[in-house]
């Protein structure tokens, strides 16, 4: 068994072992103690995987190992990593542990609530490590029900009608993707020397122009679709306002991701020659997301709205970054799928911890909150100043990545796309500034607020967690960078063939 | 061939027949007047019948090639015979109460001997005997609960669209004669030509099958008859009887039709379409649990058709891989229907609201049989579908496909209305804890486990695909 197996072993045994204990104290623990064996297994990874890349091994992928799963079909249970799935996986791990500590708090329903939230680990983990179409998609579908069940119970708001919606559309998505993922098998079989649906095995293959266009589009949507592309994000601002904050955080911080990475690894990595050309329709819908997301969150009075919308913008720019096929424009956008996990996690969890206290998200119904809860409301300036791009904080980098990628690519109609989303920087720093001003700073206008408390230690060490993986991210780009590039050439090379 | 070589071809109907012997002898003495004894009695022998279906089986075909076996009719045998034994336990507390244990099970029994001889059949009398012989005693059961006249109406509506759709069938039977001039599936599917006659042959027997597997437009019986019977005969309807129809109707286009593939290929297209859409449409504003069901199983033969079009060995494989998995998670719906219903009298989806809270592991139980049957993982649902759709897509009919994805959607809408109606609605009317005896249970826990144990089976599929036609 490699190491990676024990990587999806590790959250769904956490998640049977949590229904044991009686008392909801021994639940939690047990998914507390869970969450830090995934971060640490997935650190160790990272440290084995460092040491093995230093000592000089270029395979594309370590930690193979290859199980048959259904010989008939040719499915295996593949896994591996390269540099782009490690950094997933470490966004992961870090969510993960911080949406367990934010949730130390929930009352009822403890063991349910749980199980959903480390189910919805296994499917991430098992996702970024699949070097098989089957068994991605297999834990690309495993992350859609549980949110839904997750919204469904422990929600606010009109989460039933929320819930379902966001369940359909995803479903929808993943419907798309099923489209896309059997054509590239059978095409495999046509093209190539067998059916297979390996991705190492398929990136030696070159599909027909006509077949990548049809699987291009369809995948690339049907990825889409879970990052929330525009006018495919309706699901997100619903669902997030609804979720309660441990699962807006694994929604917007890697759910979104999921389909980030798919459109990626499988989308562009495997289409190449669709992505050359039709690689303009997503830029297109990346910039109006951009666009339009910002000046959506404008007019949000809810936090949790707001942050929704402000993801949608978000996650155009990473769109935008593998629309862009240059090598820096993908580096930017693995480092803003996991910049904005980071920070959007922190954001929804402060967002959280502040109606948990006030029960109100209205941001004009709030006030003075540095002032009441000190460490809550700079965990809320700090997700906000990365969101802005403030140098120093991971979302600078990763912008400024993208960007620096996207204007590599020359023609007026690259350089507007470029250029409107540079535009809506200025637009996220008014949004944010606003809302700091109104919630954060000023005077507590309610005189209720004047008995509130401030973090509890979980949440603290929550908000520690994230805070440090932004700080990180922002200081030392280098580190990340060094991992992922040589990765980002894999695809690169594809493209440029 | 020797004698005693083609009675062991025969071995599966020769123990349904003498069970069935037995329960008439059973039945002139006193014995079934202690009903829990003689239950236990039946319920052994079920279970023997189950594990003897797994010792090893000859292939052949005996009787001038009228009656055949082969690998997957063993499997398929095996299926329906662990059906059989699930239904039988999950109704043991209506059985006990009914007062008609012994006709009940001979009719049970009687109708799956005709299924089985359906299955086995290489002769179109002998497939024609089979149907007969399995739809009657089907409609006796929905007319078995003699107290209820909805039961009674189910009764009659079944006999009559069976008796219609059986003339139906026969009327192409004969086309078939008048195009070939034999009967025989050897030489059916060796002489016949694609022309008008044949296809109008195929169409007729075809509506006859569809019928049997409540494909749309043939499907107006369904919800009323499941609603009415009583719910280990609708079990019956939806498990063992749909079962063994996809089965046989496989069977009919892959050897019978294997010729004329490209004519019905279209029309199975159409069905599978119309049947996916139109059931899950339906169910959309069901609140009869049981009525819920049938529209459900409706969509999902739609599913089982598409596989069908693949008119491939990957096809036969995925089909028998999914009626498995098909029967374990439908099993489980209604045999907690029954538990519930045979407590307190409720069989509506709005009396479920709140299951959660007052019977858990029912819902759990039954939560993983939705999410199996709308095809999410990590239940064996996801591959069973997966595997169907895959299969259809070989055959390259890329709207059947894109229609089929809409409706992977839509069913996943009904299912997850279910779940949302345990989860998270507040109860409306109070519901006690409901126990089920352990014969339930023990159904519950089997189907559940097979459920779940199935997704890390990659053995059984292979095992399906080594397998003979």
């Amino acid at each position: 068994m490699s190491i990676l197996t024990l990587l999806i072993i590790c959250p769904l045994l956490t998640s049977v072992l949590l229904l044991l204990p009686k008392s909801d104290k021994g639940t939690k623990s047990i998914a507390l103690i869970g969450s830090i064996i995934q971060i640490a297994l997935t650190g160790y990874i990272t440290f084995l995987y460092q040491a093995i890349r230093s000592a000089g091994d270029k395979s594309q992928m370590l930690f193979e190992s290859n199980i048959v799963w259904f010989s008939t079909l040719h499915i295996n249970f593949h896994t591996g990593v390269d540099g782009i799935s490690l950094v997933m996986m470490l966004l992961t791990g870090f969510v993960v542990l911080a949406g367990v500590l934010v949730s130390w708090n929930i009352k009822n329903q403890v063991k349910e609530f749980f199980f959903f939230i480390m189910l919805l680990s296994t499917g991430a983990f098992g996702f970024f490590m699949s070097l098989d179409l089957f068994m991605l998609f297999f834990f690309l579908e495993i992350a859609v029900v549980p949110k839904y069940m997750l919204i469904g119970i422990w929600g606010s708001g009109k989460k039933e009608n929320n819930a379902m919606k966001l369940a359909l559309m995803l479903m929808a998505g993943s419907a798309m993707v099923f489209l896309g993922i059997v054509g590239i098998y059978f095409a495999s079989g046509y093209f190539g020397p067998h059916n297979t649906w390996d991705i190492l095995e398929l990136s030696k293959i070159h599909l027909p122009a006509e077949i990548q266009r049809v699987i291009y589009v369809l995948t690339f949507v049907g990825f889409g679709v879970f990052t929330a592309m525009f006018p495919f994000h309706t699901w997100a601002p619903d669902g997030h306002s609804s979720a309660p904050t441990a699962a807006s955080m694994f929604l917007a911080g890697i759910s979104m991701k999921l389909g980030g990475y798919g459109c990626l690894r499988v989308a562009t990595y495997l289409m190449p020659t669709a992505a050359k050309e039709l690689s303009w329709i997503f830029i297109i819908l990346a910039s109006i997301a951009i666009v339009y997301g910002a000046f959506a969150t404008l007019m949000q009075k809810d936090l949790k709205y707001m942050n929704a919308y402000s993801s949608v913008s978000h996650c155009g720019f990473v769109v935008l970054g593998i629309a862009m096929l240059t090598k820096t424009a993908f580096a930017g956008a693995v480092m803003q799928m996991v910049s904005h996990g980071l920070m959007t996690a922190l954001f929804f969890a402060a967002i959280g911890m502040i109606y948990d206290r006030t029960h109100t998200r209205m941001s004009d119904q709030l006030g003075g909150m540095l002032k009441q809860l000190p460490f809550i409301g700079t965990a809320f300036i700090i997700a906000g100043l990365c969101s802005l791009g403030l140098p120093g904080f991971s979302g600078f980098v990763s912008e400024m990545t993208i960007f620096t990628g996207s204007w590599e690519k020359a023609g007026l109609f690259y350089r507007v796309a470029t250029i409107l989303a540079c535009a809506s920087i200025v637009i996220t720093a008014v949004y944010i500034l606003r809302a700091v001003g109104k919630a954060i700073w000023g005077t507590v206008t309610n005189k209720t607020y004047l008995m509130l408390t401030d973090a509890t230690w979980s949440e603290r060490a929550a908000t520690i967690l994230l805070v440090v993986g932004i700080v990180i991210i922002g200081v030392a780009p280098f580190l990340f960078i060094r991992l992922i590039e040589p990765d980002v050439q894999y695809i690169i090379n594809r493209i440029i063939l | 061939m020797m004698i005693n070589e083609s009675l062991l071809l025969l071995r599966y109907e020769g123990i349904i027949v003498f069970m069935i012997f037995v329960l008439f002898v059973l039945n002139l003495t006193d014995f079934d007047k202690k009903p829990s004894r003689f239950l236990n009695v039946v319920n052994a022998m079920l279970f023997i019948n189950f594990i003897a279906g797994f010792l090893p089986m000859p292939e052949g075909s005996a009787f001038q090639g009228f009656f055949r076996s082969s690998g997957i009719i063993a499997l398929e045998k095996n299926v329906l015979n662990l059906g059989i034994l699930l239904i039988s336990l999950s109704g043991y507390n209506w059985v006990a109460k009914s007062r008609k244990a012994v006709e009940y099970y001979i009719l049970l029994l009687s109708s799956l001997l005709g299924l089985f001889v359906m299955l086995s059949s290489g002769h179109i009398l002998v497939l024609y005997l089979g149907l007969e012989l399995s739809s009657l005693p089907m409609a006796a059961l929905a007319a078995l609960n003699t107290n209820s006249q909805k039961s009674s109406e189910a009764g009659v509506k079944y006999i009559l669209s069976s008796a219609f759709s059986t003339g139906v069938t026969l009327f192409g039977i004969s086309l078939l004669y008048g195009a070939v001039g034999d009967l025989s599936f050897q030489s059916i599917s060796q002489h016949l030509q694609p022309n008008a006659l044949s296809l109008m042959a195929c169409i007729f027997m075809l509506s006859g099958f569809a019928f049997k597997v409540s494909v749309v437009p043939f499907h107006f019986w369904t919800a009323d008859v499941y609603e009415g019977a009583p719910t280990s005969v609708s079990n019956f309807y939806a498990v063992i009887s749909k079962g063994a129809g996809i089965f046989v109707l496989m069977t009919v286009l892959y050897s019978l039709f294997k010729n004329i593939t490209e004519i019905w290929l279209y029309t199975i297209s159409i069905l599978a379409a119309l049947s996916m859409t139109i059931g899950n449409l339906f169910a959309l504003r069901q609140n009869n649990f049981k009525r819920f069901l049938a529209f459900s199983s409706i969509a999902q033969v739609g599913f089982v058709l598409v596989g069908i079009t693949s008119a491939s060995k990957v096809g036969i494989d995925s089909v028998i891989y999914f009626v498995i998995i098909y029967l374990l998670s439908n099993v489980v719906l209604f045999s907690v229907i029954e538990a519930i219903s045979d407590k307190t009298g409720k069989e509506k989806i709005s009396d479920l609201k709140g299951l959660y809270k007052t019977n858990p592991l029912f819902s759990i139980v039954m939560t993983i049989a939705l999410f199996s049957l709308a095809g999410v993982p990590p239940t064996a649902g996801f591959f069973g579908k997966f595997f169907l759709l895959t299969s259809g897509m070989g055959a390259g009919s890329y709207i059947l496909i894109g229609i089929t994805a809409i409706n992977l959607v839509l069913s996943l809408y009904n299912y997850l209305r279910i779940v949302k109606a345990f989860f998270i609605d507040k109860e409306e009317a109070e519901m006690p804890l409901v126990k089920g005896n352990w014969q339930t249970s023990l159904v519950l826990l089997a189907c559940g486990c097979g459920i779940l144990v199935l997704t890390f089976a990659g053995g059984l599929y292979h095992f399906i695909d080594t397998l003979n036609f």
